[in-house]
């Protein structure tokens, strides 16, 4: 199998036998206006003149790539520093971007789902940016676990959800999200945080987090004047690493590495499955129904995963390996101590997987920043 | 079948379950014309509080696919009237989408519903479409060719649930459904009262209602079959 066509070609977002548009019919004219305006402004160049400017001036980028010597003695492995970006993680990359894209829709309204609440925290802030009205769902278990982002939220502006279905969490906050967006879908954009969900979303927040692994690959050129060996970065939804891997997908020299929570791991452990509009990798029992994922990481606590990441899996081009809630935690420590970079849990879980990658030369994305972990990761971690 | 000037038909959705047969008796004593028969899902992105509660009932008394199909059989010796599933495609993916549609057929239905999977997605799959008020006539026109003996008018954008009234947009998507297909119009989410099933009876040929059923059902059959009986009356007089 070949790998999945890159961004900006006419028909990409279906991803073999992955993808696809599995929706109550409600959303399927929602879906073809955002078709519509996607086409329309991938090809203008204004647009991304605007993404550019807004994504350089006020979210900060570019972001550097910092050698992480004491954290890896002897090799060479980089952090591809999204933690630096404004409101803390890769999350605002896409929000600023599907922000543009709703104000060119004509959209007043925006929803958003959130797990760990870094998507939600972009949300808000661009919607606050722009004059948006901003509706953020989050499941009740994910609002304890991740007080500071509500808070953060709500200060910006935004109104914060609680959801009280199931899990409590990420699946449950996407549902409810989709079922307000059918509801108000005419006034009503729907921001999603990762490469998941109907056509076109997985193609549109692809695009739109490009611009980590652009970056990454130019700045890891300058500074050693050679692609790295392994490329690795942590997959809930998967839009950090879809992000960072899609600047490499073509050489394939580069090792991609998907690390997902090992009691998360769609990609895994999952069968084919269709959730939140798209057919992908599910952790889902043998009638279909979806399963409970668990992880200390929020942000990674999803039964899901893109449909471009089992494509990725399928054709072999990518591999995905787990990383325990332990393992993250002694990373998350590990990076503060030897680094002074407090990591997110989730990219916590990327850093797990750099010791048993082979190669000199590493590039890990740094998905998000950890203030928002340190409650409960003192308390996993026996020192609150 | 009904057309606009014969009876108009009354559909009571039910979810799947050890009481579903008794149930649907009691539908049909009441004056139910067809029961839908909800076949649970863990993430029913098209329903509201009511049917989801129900679906998450369901599953936690171990209504798998397979169970599901043994209730349809036992629903189809209870009652002699339409039975349609109603579902969603991450059933279909588990069980294959022919063999469940095969199954389902034996085990006595006369159609099926899917409800996220739209009118242009997997259309070798046989089934009743459902249109929205956001539809565009081709889509509707789509659904129209292709729908298995009647179509399912969404009367709102939202989920299925109880509402105080029926949306205005109902009436326009009536008139368009109209223009594009000459089967019969059965018109469901939101219908929960004796005055909404007439209202929107009076412009489509059906009505379908689940949520408020769901809740009376859970008073049992005789509360279910008064229920029904009300919802008949209102919409033949």
């Amino acid at each position: 199998m070949s790998p999945p066509t890159p961004t900006h070609t006419a028909d990409a977002g279906s991803y073999g036998p992955y993808g696809g548009r599995y929706v109550p019919e409600t959303l399927i004219p929602a879906l073809d206006e955002l078709v519509a305006g996607w086409h329309e402004v991938r090809e203008d160049d204004a647009f991304w003149a605007d993404y550019r400017a807004l994504t350089e001036n006020y979210a900060g980028r570019p972001t550097p790539l910092t050698l992480v010597e004491r954290f890896a003695p002897g090799r060479r492995v980089y952090l591809k520093r999204e933690d630096l970006l404004h409101t803390g993680a890769h999350k605002l990359n896409n929000a600023i971007g599907q922000a543009l894209l709703a104000r060119r829709l004509g959209k007043k309204r925006v929803v958003a789902e959130t797990g760990a609440g870094q998507h939600g925290v972009a949300t808000a802030t661009v919607c606050a940016r722009f004059g948006l009205e901003c509706v953020v769902f989050m499941g009740a278990e994910d609002m304890r676990r991740q007080e500071p982002n509500v808070q953060r939220m709500r200060l910006l502006g935004a109104e914060v959800e609680q959801v009280e279905l199931g899990t409590k969490t990420l699946k449950e906050a996407t549902s409810e999200a989709i079922r307000d967006w059918i509801t108000n879908v005419e006034t009503t954009y729907y921001l999603i945080g990762s490469v998941v969900g109907p056509e076109p979303y997985p193609e549109i927040v692809r695009t739109f987090q490009r611009v980590i692994g652009d970056e990454s690959r130019a700045q890891i050129l300058e500074a050693e004047q050679r692609l790295p060996d392994a490329v690795i970065a942590c997959v809930g939804g998967g839009s950090n690493a879809i992000g960072i891997f899609s600047s490499f997908i073509e050489d394939e020299g580069v090792q991609l590495i998907g690390v997902e929570a090992a009691d998360a791991a769609s990609l895994q452990q999952g069968r084919p499955a269709v959730l939140h509009g798209s057919r992908s990798a599910v952790l889902a029992d043998e009638w279909g129904q979806i399963l409970d994922a668990h992880s200390i990481s929020a942000g990674l606590d999803y039964p899901g995963v893109g449909p471009e990441h089992a494509w990725l899996r399928d054709s072999g081009r990518a591999r995905y390996l787990p990383c325990t809630d332990a393992e993250a935690l002694e990373m998350f420590e590990k990076l503060a101590r030897r680094e002074g970079i407090i990591p997110a849990l989730e990219s916590s879980h990327a850093l797990a997987r750099v010791d048993d990658t082979e190669g000199d030369l590493i590039l890990v994305c740094l998905s998000g920043r950890g203030d928002k972990d340190l409650a409960e990761a003192l308390r996993a971690m026996g020192e609150a | 079948m009904s057309g606009p000037d014969s009876a108009k038909t009354l559909a009571i959705y039910l979810m799947a379950g050890s009481e579903a047969p008794e149930l649907a008796a009691a539908a049909v004593a009441g004056g139910a014309d067809l029961i839908e028969l909800g076949f649970p899902f863990s993430d029913p992105l098209a329903d509201g509080p009511v049917v989801r509660q129900a679906a998450e009932a369901a599953l936690a008394a171990g209504m798998t696919t397979a169970a599901c199909l043994d209730c349809l059989k036992q629903v189809r010796e209870a009652v002699d009237v339409p039975l349609v599933p109603m579902t969603y495609a991450a059933l279909f993916e588990a069980y294959g989408w022919e063999r469940l549609e095969a199954d389902i057929h034996d085990a006595g239905a006369s159609s099926l519903i899917v409800a996220d999977v739209p009118v242009d997605v997997r259309p070798e799959l046989r089934r009743v479409q459902l249109v929205a008020p956001t539809s565009t006539n081709d889509r509707i026109r789509l659904a129209g060719e292709t729908t298995d003996g009647w179509l399912y008018l969404v009367t709102l954008a939202g989920t299925t649930g109880v509402r105080s009234d029926i949306a205005p947009a109902f009436a326009g998507l009536v008139e368009k459904a109209r223009r594009l297909y000459a089967g019969p119009l059965y018109a469901g989410f939101g219908i929960s009262t004796p005055e909404q099933a007439q209202s929107a009876g009076a412009l489509a040929d059906g009505v379908i209602v689940g949520s408020r059923a769901l809740l009376v059902a859970k008073n049992g059959p005789g509360a279910l079959h008064e229920y029904v009986a009300s919802l008949r009356a209102a919409l033949d007089a």
